[in-house]
């Protein structure tokens, strides 16, 4: 492209690096250093502590579940968007973006509201003894609300790219849908797919607001990961809450090199295709 | 006539693809010429160079008598039209072919006066406060070439301008453009794969070729006097054959070196029998391999001596077919011999007499 | 759009998962809340959003995510350019970073950004001996806002900006125009609907963030508290109704925002033919 950059392309990469620097680097920095400030001992007890250990199993059984029914409405809301013309399509395009103008502390006020001691719904559930709200279902359910967007966001622009030419040839063939699914448009599409999800199970792993609201926060049962680190971080055990976080920090940071290395997988894949 | 544009021994590469080697070329005022040649052939880069917008690794440009290297793409006094027209999207058809007058801070009065005949010009001036996407791909065209000429350029450059128009609109446009630039008396170049375009456009063609100019000339005298045999090949629609004295009338040419030669369709005439033939007994006997229509003839892919020769043949005349015999006579052939190119007149006609 | 078009095969399927993950994960939920809700009647809404405390939480929600988003829009700009434009060592680390806030959750934004900014902390002791108070104030909650929304304006801009013709530029420079006049008058209006886009969306994530301004705002009515944690505040004194109230408000705020965003651009298609 550019073959020579002068004063001015090098110091807005300057300015860029900065910027970056400051705002999201040094964070990171600043979370090892605390999380290690008291030894590597206190560090391996806060991390070790049974508390933890429960919430780092709730939230990866939440984002799991959450990722997984996430993955599956994605793929038919983002085939149903893009290989089909039908009335009200963009209504219900805006709907599946409607998770992304509500706070997620109000998301998490929906689920207390249809669950939730005032709902008209809580004898039912009392009388059958099922907890939603303040248990794990309530969680899971926050999370995806929040989530579920991203994933059909990120799947559309893949499937539109893809079109609608191949799949209309397997249908001259007579393939089913599920057929033509399964052999034409998944293989041109996995790794970009892959891509689509990787940044769905971070946001799923690291949800915070709705997941305050509907979890109760009793500790040891309803605690994820970041509420887990709140917690601590209230109760002035700084040297804890940084060692967990710094558990979160090492996923999302192994989440985006995968994330990277799946998108040089699947540029690989339409290279090859082309 | 004066010179406008020269290049001089310019080279060019990008990476280890040679764009340009040894580029020398001259055009004339007031002449409209085609950059012609396959693609890749190192034209549309001939055109960024003297635009400006890529720079020679070696030689010198001059455009009126002055060397621009240095000089930047703005101030070279050059409008150019882009293969995409390159319109911007968010200014109207007006503003579009004020951008250039508005930069050089020419007064808002004579810019409207400008714009108002370039409008008309280009016949858009019920268009004129549309945007791009509101245009016809010909329309389009026509706003890029008036945004092109707008600041008054001493040359205009146009890279494939028909290239992104369907046929019909294209034909139609060629003719427009032609005109137009003639009646503006403006030097322009403009680049082209299709040599139906720039035989019927240009004044003059300069044929490319791996990046070096093949052969300067008006279309004519690069169709009759093909001086390489890439030009002949690459110009009209055309045989080759490796050994043309085995036809009659051609039959003694210099006996040295090779006898390598190009027969276009035109070249050749073809008959049931003797009688529908000028010179019957110097004509050769064939085996029809091939017809196939083509609007105005038909087309006669005809074996000869072993060696397949292509012709055409009225519609008015009685048909041939398939697996017929037919006579044909050769009225010339483009030599190549001792890499000088020829064209060889079939000697029965030179010497009025039968060559058997 | 009358008569659909559907050669391919499994369109009443997607479009029934579609519609029941919709209905279960959305639609029941904002019908939960809106039954709730309109049993508050007239009186008790408008006396909880004209509340000064409530008043003023939106503001602040407001104001620092709106400064946030304009502040997103130059150095996401900034960003795009330098990514899309420039080569330089380090390129794809950079590039892979800025998604980095959606990766990381917010809690660990929060507290790490706080632990910065505190008074004691690497910047924080820089600002606070300028006299800017950096944590626990309203500048705090838009460094916070910032973070959250860093992602969102290069994202959007990025893939337009390097689908760009080059040709634009060259016709404007053979037209004589300098490179500042030409990124404003030619680059500058081809990115403005993506740059607006990614605006809007981190401005509206931004009036909804919870996780990560909680820890930095410090939380004190009238100064530094923010509408969703009024909503939390409301939920914990088990007033319902005042916390639909609040986030009615909030929802109003952001559908507004894009709604504007939507019709902006639908205007510029009509306008445009773009």
């Amino acid at each position: 492209m550019q073959k020579k950059q002068g004063i001015l392309a090098w110091s807005l990469i300057g300015l860029a690096v900065l910027f970056l620097v400051v705002m999201l680097v040094l964070p990171l920095i600043l979370v090892a250093s605390e999380a290690l400030a008291k030894g590597f001992a206190a560090y391996e007890r806060a991390i070790t502590e049974p508390f933890a250990v429960k919430a780092l199993y709730l939230t990866l059984e939440a984002t799991v579940l959450a990722v997984v029914c996430n993955t599956l409405f994605g793929l038919a809301s983002a085939w149903l968007l893009t290989k089909y013309a039908f009335r009200g399509k963009s209504l219900l395009s805006a709907c599946i973006d409607l998770p992304f103008a509500i706070s997620p502390v109000v998301a998490g006020l929906f689920f207390v509201m249809l669950f939730g001691r005032i709902s008209p719904l809580y004898p039912y559930l009392r009388a059958e003894h099922i907890a939603i709200v303040f248990a794990v279902p309530g969680i899971i359910l926050a999370t995806i609300f929040v989530t579920f967007p991203f994933i059909t966001r990120e799947f559309v622009p893949v499937m539109e790219a893809q079109g609608t030419s191949e799949e209309e040839a397997a249908t001259t063939f007579g393939a089913s849908g599920w057929q033509i699914f399964r052999y034409v448009t998944l293989p041109n599409i996995k790794w970009a797919l892959l891509y689509g999800i990787t940044l769905c199970t971070a946001r799923a792993m690291g949800e915070f607001g709705a997941v305050s609201v509907v979890s109760g926060h009793v500790r040891g049962k309803t605690n994820t990961l970041p509420l887990h680190i709140e917690i601590l971080y209230n109760e002035y055990n700084f040297t804890a809450a940084f060692a967990v976080a710094s558990i979160l920090v090492l996923m999302a940071i192994v989440i985006l090199i995968l994330r990277n290395l799946i998108e040089w997988r699947a540029k690989r894949g339409t290279q090859h295709a082309h | 006539m004066p010179i406008e544009v020269e290049l001089r021994h310019i080279e060019k590469s990008f990476g280890s693809f040679q764009a340009s080697r040894d580029v020398n070329l001259t055009v004339e005022k007031g002449r409209l010429i085609g950059l012609l040649g396959p693609s890749g052939s190192g034209k549309t880069t001939i055109l960024r160079m003297i635009a400006g917008l890529e720079t020679p690794d070696r030689g010198d440009i001059l455009i009126g008598g002055r060397r621009v290297n240095d000089l930047a793409p703005g101030k070279r006094g050059i409008g150019f039209v882009f293969q995409n027209y390159a319109l911007f999207r968010h200014q109207t058809v007006r503003e579009n072919i004020a951008f250039g007058l508005k930069i050089q801070h020419v007064p808002k009065k004579k810019i409207q006066e400008r714009v108002d005949t370039l409008v008309e010009l280009i016949g858009l001036k019920d268009f004129d406060h549309r945007y791009p996407m509101q245009l016809s791909g010909g329309q389009r065209q026509r706003v890029a070439f008036a945004r092109a000429l707008a600041p008054e350029p001493e040359l205009l450059l146009l890279d494939e301008p028909f290239a992104a128009i369907d046929a019909k609109v294209r034909k139609e446009l060629r003719q427009w453009l032609r005109q137009t630039i003639h009646q503006l008396g403006i030097t322009s170049i403009f680049v082209t794969h299709d040599q139906d375009e720039a035989v019927e456009v240009a004044d003059d063609i300069i044929i490319t070729h791996r990046g070096h100019v093949e052969q300067a000339g008006t279309p004519v005298e690069i169709y009759q006097h093909p001086r390489t045999p890439f030009v002949a090949d690459f110009i009209g629609e055309s045989v080759h054959v490796p050994d043309y004295t085995i036809f009659k009338g051609f039959a003694n040419g210099t006996t040295e070196g090779a006898h390598e030669g190009i027969i276009r369709p035109e070249f050749l005439e073809i008959g049931r029998n003797d009688a529908e033939l000028p010179m019957p007994l110097s004509a050769e006997t064939g085996i029809v391999r091939g017809v196939y229509f083509r609007g105005n003839s038909a087309e006669i892919d005809i074996e000869v001596k072993g060696q397949r020769l292509k012709g055409l043949r009225s519609l008015e005349k009685p048909p041939l077919h398939e697996g017929d015999t037919a006579k044909v006579f050769i009225h010339r052939i483009c030599s190549f011999a001792g890499g000088e190119t020829a064209v060889l007149e079939n000697r029965a006609k030179q010497e009025n007499s039968v060559v058997i | 759009m009358v008569a659909a078009k559907k050669v391919i095969p499994g369109f009443s399927f997607t479009f029934g998962v579609t519609c029941f993950y919709l209905s279960l994960i959305l639609f029941l939920p904002l019908a939960a809340f809106l039954l709730y809700s309109s049993g508050m009647g007239w009186e008790k809404f408008l006396g909880v959003v004209t509340d000064y405390r409530v008043f003023h939480a939106y503001g602040i929600s407001f104001g620092t995510a709106l400064a946030a988003a304009l502040i997103n829009a130059v150095f996401g700009l900034l960003l795009a350019w330098v990514l899309v434009r420039y080569d330089f060592p380090g390129k794809r680390i950079l590039d892979g970073l800025v998604d980095l806030p959606f990766a990381l959750p917010t809690a660990v934004a929060g507290i790490a950004l706080t632990t910065l900014y505190a008074e004691n902390g690497w910047l924080g002791s820089f600002f606070y001996g300028i006299g800017i108070p950096s944590a626990f104030s309203v500048f705090g909650i838009t460094i916070a806002l910032i973070f959250v929304g860093i992602p969102f304006v290069p994202r959007s801009v990025q893939p337009v900006l390097r689908d760009l013709d080059r040709e634009l530029e060259e016709a404007a420079m053979m037209l004589g125009a300098s490179p500042w006049l030409t990124f404003r008058q030619v680059i500058l209006p081809e990115l403005l609907s993506p740059l607006l886009s990614g605006t809007a969306l981190a401005f509206a994530r931004g009036i909804g963030e919870y996780g990560s301004v909680v820890f930095i705002a410090g939380n004190l009515p009238y100064e530094t508290e923010i509408a969703p944690l009024l909503i939390m505040a409301k939920l914990e004194e088990f007033d319902y109704q005042a916390a639909a109230a609040i986030a009615i408000v909030m929802m109003a705020l952001s559908f507004a925002i894009l709604l504007m965003l939507h019709g902006y651009q639908r205007y510029r298609m009509h306008k445009q033919g773009v």
